[in-house]
């Protein structure tokens, strides 16, 4: 394991940022925290990184306790959320500002960085000055100067928060393949689960400062360990006593599966190739069901019919014993 | 303040929109004619009359103004004095701001009051109070009243706030992440104050500095109580000016006066090259 996180607690004031944290990430890949806002995950990647000091327990990077070490010495990179350039230094300067700090030789620097630059696709404005590239550009040339000095690890902070979402879809991508590439150790905090789901190998869930399940997309998606991990990974509904994803019910017109309860079809919406409906259940609930359009239309649903609702074999539910609003308000 | 737009922002606007400086809509040129115009009835004006005064006996106005004695020495003082406290100012009054931004400590929003007062208060009532402390009946037994360093002390109390207040705001805004970038790239402290944070703020300190420094050559209040006005040891060109014009020698005085507006603009100059060149290096 790469980065070993034991029993670290953190506060701010009366503030309670992180408790009892242990987690292990694996090295060579990449693993997302990912939480809602407030939730202690920014805190973590810190206190990874040594910009921030946990109150108690270790932190150990590759074997080595780096606790008590100073950001200097970890030999980590950081990306921040608002990029933080060096805004007086060109962009080659930028990147190259780790290696000059380790007084490599000039030829040698000029090669790495002209390597990162032709990495992250900004080999014609290595002379431009940060306030002359967009938003991407200046988080792609974070990346290089994180990835100049080769760190053990490189933690990323929202890396894409700033930007907008057509730039925030392509540098994800690019980010997966970037890692593919060059497979360093690679932990980046997000709010997003769709971006968590479509990047990591491993994600981490936490919220409240406590991790509340860690594993991979698949396997959170597929099992989550409660309720909270389900309502933040994707939609939830309510079906009779379980929690369920609206994909997971099956629908027909007639009460011949065991365990099927009656409803009728209140709202019906067809997005693209997905149809929505909103059905109300005999103790007043509302439940919504995503299907097919083929399956829809030899249904032949329409809104006031009547429908059993089941949950299909296989599905992923939890007990539904906390009340609704909170997951659906997160998902 | 004013000396953050006077620093920056006029050149930034002039960079940002190369092209568009000479295609003005019919509201800026209204705007641009009536700041040319109140900017040549209060600055372009007189200082064209000072220095026709000047030049009204020829070159050897300005020979006789730099060949005589006591104006040379004055202006010796002058110049000397402000470009010393400057160079103090440079230096603390960037602490003050740093410590200011920086660091949390009781009294703090005092002190981040007071600083003012200097550049606040009517300059000869500066000088009273100088007087009053360090004077023949200093409380504090230090008396430095008819000395050079009585000019200094003087100097240094009234433009102490210009760098301070030129970089005070400069600093707050300096992003902490920036910091903390270069940390995790291993950079220690000093190097992330040498090649970050003062690249950052040399800007504002150049404009802080050329305030001040324009301040230091033209005092007169604060300093003429406690200096004495000694010639040839503790006059100032604003008093050997004046000594001029008491005279009936309003050639000299403009000729004086025209030597310093020069001096002025070298150094504002110098203060502004020096600056960029700072600013581009990192």
């Amino acid at each position: 394991m790469s980065i070993e996180i034991s029993d670290v607690n953190k506060r701010f004031g009366d503030f309670v940022a992180l408790e009892d944290v242990n987690v292990s990430l694996p090295t060579g890949q990449l693993t997302a925290l990912l939480g809602p806002s407030g939730g202690g995950k920014s805190t973590l990647l810190r206190i990874i990184a040594g910009l921030e000091k946990a109150d108690t327990g270790t932190v150990s990077i590759e074997g080595v306790d780096a606790t008590r070490m100073s950001p200097q010495k970890r030999n980590v990179g950081f990306v921040f959320q608002h990029y933080a350039v060096f805004k007086h230094m060109s962009v080659a300067k930028n990147v190259a500002f780790g290696l000059e700090i380790r007084k490599r030789p000039k030829d040698e620097v000029r090669a790495r960085v002209d390597e990162l630059l032709r990495l992250v696709h900004l080999s014609q404005f290595a002379d431009r000055l940060p306030s002359q590239l967009s938003g991407g550009q200046r988080q792609r040339m974070a990346l290089a100067r994180a990835l100049a000095v080769q760190p053990k690890v490189l933690l990323l902070d929202e890396p894409f928060g700033a930007l907008d979402a057509k730039v925030r879809k392509e540098l994800r991508e690019w980010l997966r393949r970037l890692h593919d590439e060059v497979p360093v150790t690679t932990v980046f905090v997000t709010h997003d689960q769709e971006e968590a789901m479509e990047v990591a190998d491993e994600i981490v869930v936490i919220n409240d400062g406590r991790i509340e399940q860690v594993g991979t997309p698949d396997s959170l998606y597929d099992r989550p360990a409660n309720d909270f991990v389900m309502g933040f990974l994707g939609e939830v509904t309510r079906l009779g006593d379980v929690r369920l994803r609206p994909h997971d019910i099956e629908i027909s017109r007639s009460p011949d599966l065991a365990g099927s309860s009656p409803a009728d079809v209140l709202r019906l919406t067809r997005v693209g190739f997905e149809v929505r409906l909103v059905a109300g259940t005999e103790d007043g609930r509302e439940v919504s069901v995503v299907t097919t359009r083929a399956h829809a239309r030899s249904l032949g649903l329409a809104e006031g019919e009547r429908v059993w609702l089941t949950p299909s074999s296989g599905a992923a539910t939890v007990p539904a014993m906390t009340p609704l609003v909170r997951a659906e308000l997160a998902g | 303040m004013t000396a953050a737009v006077l620093g920056q922002d006029t050149r930034a606007v002039g960079r940002g929109r190369p092209g568009v400086r000479w295609t003005l809509t019919a509201g800026s040129s209204l705007g641009l004619g009536i700041g040319m115009v109140w900017f040549s009835l209060l600055v372009l004006i007189p200082l064209a009359a000072i220095v026709a005064t000047a030049g009204g006996e020829g070159w050897h106005g300005y020979l006789d103004a730099l060949t005589n004695p006591q104006s040379w020495a004055a202006i010796k003082l002058t110049v000397g004095q402000s470009l010393l406290v400057t160079g103090i100012n440079v230096v603390m009054g960037t602490t003050i701001a740093w410590v200011l931004v920086r660091d949390r400590f009781a009294g703090k929003r005092l002190l981040d009051l007071v600083i003012d007062i200097p550049f606040a208060m009517p300059t000869i009532v500066a000088g009273l109070v100088l007087l009053g402390l360090y004077g023949p009946q200093s409380p504090l037994g230090i008396n430095v009243s008819n000395t050079r360093t009585s000019v200094t002390l003087a100097l240094a109390f009234v433009t102490l706030p210009f760098i301070v207040r030129t970089v005070q705001p400069v600093l707050a805004e300096l992003d902490a992440d920036v910091e903390e970038a270069a940390a995790s790239l291993g950079a220690r402290r000093l190097t992330v104050l040498r090649r970050i944070v003062l690249p950052a703020i040399v800007p504002a300190i150049a404009a802080g500095a050329a305030l001040s420094f324009a301040r230091a050559i033209s005092e007169y209040g604060s300093l003429v109580l406690i200096s004495g006005s000694l010639p040839y040891h503790t006059e100032v060109v604003s008093v050997r000016v004046l000594g001029f014009i008491e005279g009936g020698d309003r050639t000299s005085a403009a000729a004086l006066a025209t030597i310093m507006l020069a001096v002025a603009l070298t150094v504002i100059v110098a203060l502004d090259v020096l600056q960029r060149r700072v600013a581009r290096r990192g």
